[in-house]
Formats: structure tokens, sequence, C-alpha cells
């Protein structure tokens, strides 16, 4: 966006990284780059190292060989400055916990401990619960909210902590139609507004649309800094190219075989 | 009148030490109850605190063979069992339920083999078994005291971050929250609760006593620490009443606390599911 942007070390550097989990090795020689305001969708199948990519970029797993930059810095460093947003799967639905409460946990922090919450943090939490359309339900359980207007409550304690990067892992799962809609919109919002963003999904369909590059994983990543999902990318990362297409693969997004158009 | 009748039970109750022992235990126990119970609870922590409370009888056991204080003994091998326990549930991956079990009873049989080689008269080991709080002495109500300080203290020194890591400790982990040594410092805090609890219900009972209030209270409520107060106000109803309803009845105290609570606990449920039918 400004002049600098060219001279902003990337926000995430990975280098042929591989990585195994027990004993097979789900990823095998990533190289990914992320630079401020990109929107990189990462797509590929269950169980083909997403998830996992997404842990050892947080730090929450180390990586068999290669290194992670994140921030200019190693992931448990740099990670304060990313917001994420977890699977859906990993929650407990019945937490007795009301929406600003969740979305206060964003302003959480090691340097935090033993000081209450200002003023300020509220202040922050109700601007985000507004991004997010949710302001009027602050005060409602959880467990009360729907699985969209929950996965948004998620983005907005990310938010909570100002990041520069937004992570989300699988946002739409388990999210209807409509809901699926918002919630990539107000990603594209977010995203107009400086927070770079990196996603995975296995729901081609559905981010082909909003992000501005693609990336296909699974185990290897095909990711070329381009919008286009390649039949190469489709059948090295799915193995079965003709079933995807199958299932309505907006046409925009799909160059035509051998890529001749590129 | 059957009330005044009741009412001088009452001053004739509260005229032996024992009694008031009994009653002061009760509010100082229902407080660590109320607050480490809901984490218990929240956190599914349940099985883990049976673990500790079996295995704290080995402490019991050896204290008895060495003739030091059993509390002593129930205090260490408590807290040895809440963090090798604490260990097995967070670095292994795999049967995490047997360990524990086998832990479980493993600390138990400690605990007989150490009271048959004492020699001598045993029958207040039994009082571990199933609780005494009749027998509570001034220096068990210290103890307690200072447990309820500690626990207290702690939980409402990280209160936020406590409830971060119960909810989503993935998350609290990504914020830099210093997500294990708060689960170190859960896990010391179900032992010295379950300790405090073992002269109250008996080890055999702690499970109820620490998850029933906090279960309750997450049925209606949806603040955890208004489960908290909750929790720790219904502790204290069923171990006060349950006391009172032993020495009427002259039935063990311990396990009438944990019918009492038990029968809430039923009714509770069952109003929660017509609640809900209500709503819908």
């Amino acid at each position: 966006m400004s002049e600098n942007t060219q001279k902003m070390p990337p926000l995430i550097e990975i280098k042929d990284l591989s990585a195994s989990y027990n004993g097979e090795r789900v990823l095998d020689n990533i190289n990914l780059t992320v630079m401020k305001d990109d929107f990189i969708g990462l797509i590929g199948p269950n169980g083909g190292g997403k998830t996992t990519l997404l842990k050892i970029i947080l730090g929450l797993l180390a990586p068999k060989k290669g290194s992670v930059g994140v921030m200019g810095g190693t992931p448990q460093e740099g990670r304060q400055h990313i917001g994420y947003v977890p699977q859906f799967a990993v929650f407990d639905a019945d937490f007795p916990i009301c929406v600003q409460d969740v979305v206060r946990m964003g302003r959480l922090g090691r340097s935090r401990l033993f000081k209450p919450y200002t003023d300020q943090d509220d202040a922050i939490v109700m601007e985000r619960l507004a991004w997010v359309d949710l302001v009027d339900h602050k005060d409602r359980a959880l467990s009360e909210l729907s699985g969209g207007q929950r996965q948004r409550v998620y983005i907005a304690r990310a938010l909570a902590n100002e990041p520069k990067l937004l992570l989300l892992d699988e946002p739409t799962v388990s999210v209807d139609i409509e809901a699926r809609a918002h919630i990539y919109d107000l990603l594209h919002q977010i995203n107009q507004h400086g927070v770079t963003i990196l996603l995975i999904s296995h729901d081609l369909n559905v981010i082909s649309s909003y992000v501005k590059t693609i990336g296909c994983l699974n185990r290897t990543l095909h990711y070329h800094n381009e919008k286009e999902v390649t039949a190469e990318m489709l059948l090295a990362g799915y193995n079965c190219p003709v079933d995807l297409i199958a299932h309505g693969l907006p046409h925009r997004v799909l160059a035509e075989h051998g890529g001749g158009h590129e | 009148m059957c009330s005044q009748n009741t009412g001088a039970d009452m001053s004739e109750l509260l005229s032996y030490g024992f009694m008031r022992n009994a009653l002061t235990a009760g509010v100082l126990v229902s407080l660590a109850c109320g607050v480490i119970g809901t984490l218990v609870v929240l956190k599914r922590m349940v099985f883990i605190s049976g673990g500790v409370a079996h295995t704290a009888y080995g402490g019991v056991g050896l204290a008895f063979y060495l003739g030091v204080n059993p509390m002593l003994g129930a205090v260490v091998f408590s807290l040895l069992a809440s963090f090798l326990m604490g260990f097995v549930q967070r670095k292994t991956h795999q049967r995490q339920d047997t360990l524990i079990g086998v832990m479980w009873a493993i600390g138990m049989a400690i605990g007989i083999i150490f009271a048959d080689l004492t020699p001598g008269y045993k029958a207040d080991l039994m009082s571990y078994l199933f609780g005494s709080i009749l027998a509570v002495t001034k220096t068990d109500l210290w103890l307690m005291l200072i447990v309820d300080v500690v626990v207290i203290g702690i939980v409402a020194l990280f209160y936020k971050e406590l409830q971060a890591a119960a909810f989503d400790e993935q998350f609290a982990r990504v914020r830099n929250l210093p997500v294990d040594l708060l689960y170190l410092i859960l896990i010391a805090m179900i032992g010295l609760a379950v300790v405090m609890l073992m002269r109250v219900v008996g080890l055999i009972m702690i499970i109820a006593l620490l998850t029933v209030p906090a279960a309750i209270g997450a049925l209606f409520l949806k603040h955890m620490h208004k489960i908290m107060w909750l929790a720790t106000g219904l502790s204290l109803v069923f171990t006060i009443g349950g006391l009172l309803l032993s020495y009427f009845f002259n039935l063990t105290s311990g396990a009438t606390i944990i019918l009492v609570s038990g029968a809430v606990y039923l009714i509770a449920l069952l109003l929660h599911h017509f609640c809900r039918r209500c709503h819908e």
C-alpha cells in the first residue's frame, strides 16, 4: 500500500520446512512468504498438513527441518502479533462464558499478568464487536449463539490484540452458507483495513472467490503468488481434480488446462 | 412444640466443641470446593481429581506407619500425585485414563499395606476413607484456612488467565500466557483441596463434593465467577445440611452430605431439563 511496503520484511517466511506427525511426514519442503496486505487461502484435503502448518507458524509445534520466521523473529517471539482463529471443533460448546469475555481474551498477554482489564481494553473490545456486528450480543452466553455468530466472536477475539496478521483455521466449517458469505465479506473488509490474512480450508469453492492468492497444500505446497488454481496444482494437491471440478468450482479461478493463459 | 424442640437441640448442638469445629470446617471447605470445583468441572478434570484423592491415601498410610500427622502425608502424596497425573495428562498422548486409573489403585494399595505394617489400633484410617467431619481438630481448621487463603488468592490473581486457559488453551498459548505453569498451579490447588475434603467426606466421596455444586452452577449460570459463588453456597448448604441430618438421624456424616448433594443435583438436572423444554 505505502511506499515502504517493498522495504517491509515479510510477516512470515518459511524455508524448506518439513514436519512429521506420529512418525508420518505431513509437510515436505514447504516454502512460503507472506507479505503485508496479502490475503492468502491455502486449500487442501483433510490430513494434508494444513493445521500442522498453522501450528508451526504459531510455535505450537516444532518443525523437523527448515526455518520459520514470524515478524522477523521466532514463532514464539512473533506470535503476539498474530490474531489466531482456531478450528471450530476445539471449543467446548457449553463453556459458560459471555461474548464480551471471549473477545477480551484477545487482550491477554504475558505483560498483562496481574493487571485487570482496563477501560481501554473494553473500548477496543466494543470496537471489534462492532466490526463483526455483534455489539447487541455482547452479554449473551456464547452457547446461545449460532455457528456463524460464534465464528465472528472468535474473529473479534483474534482482532482484539490489534494483530498484523490474521490466521484462520477452517473458518467456515459448521457454518451455514449465508453465514459463510458474511464471514468472507468480513474478512475482505478486515484485509482492506490493512490486516494481512492467511487462512486454510478444505472448501475450495468458497475461498477462491474472496482471497487474493491461493495455494494447494497436500504434504507439499503449490503456491505461486497467484489467484488462479491450475489443473496441475489441483492434481498435485488433491490427486482427484475431476471430483472437485464436478462440485462446481467457480470457473474464473480455474486456469485452462496446461496453463496457457498464464 | 416441634420447632422449640429443634431450637433446643440446635443450641445443645452448638455447645459441643466438636460440632462448632465441624460447622466451621463446613464453611472453610465450601470456599475451596466452590472455587476449585468450578475449574475442575469446566476443565473436565473430574477423573484426575478422583485419582489424586485416592493416591493421597498412600500418604495417609505412610504417615501412620511413620507416626507423623496423616494430613502431612496426605498433602505430600496428594501434591506428588497431582504433578504426576498432570504430567501424564499433558505429555502422554495415549491411555491417559488407564495410567491415572492405575495410579489411583496403587496409591490406595500403598496406604492399605502401610496400615497393615503399622501395629495397633487402626480405626482412624477409616475416617480418611469415609470422612469424619466431627473429628476435625483446631489444627485441621487452621490448615483449611490456609488452603482457602492460598486457593482464593491465586484464583483471584489469575482469574482471567485461568479462564482463558480453561476455555481455549491453544489461544492462551499463542497469547504467550504461561499455560503450563497455570496448569501446574491448578493441579496443585486440586491436590490441596482434596486433602481438605478428605477430612470432611472422605476420599471415596471427594469427587462428588468437588463436582456436584459446580456442575449445578454450570447448568444455570453463564459466568465462571458466578458459578464459583453459587457452588460455594451450594457446597455450604450440602455440608451443613448433611451434617445436621446426620446428627439428628444418627447417620454417617460424609455419606449423608454426599446424598444430600446428589439429591439436589438430580432435582437440578430435572429442573434444567424442563426449563429448556419450556423455552423451546
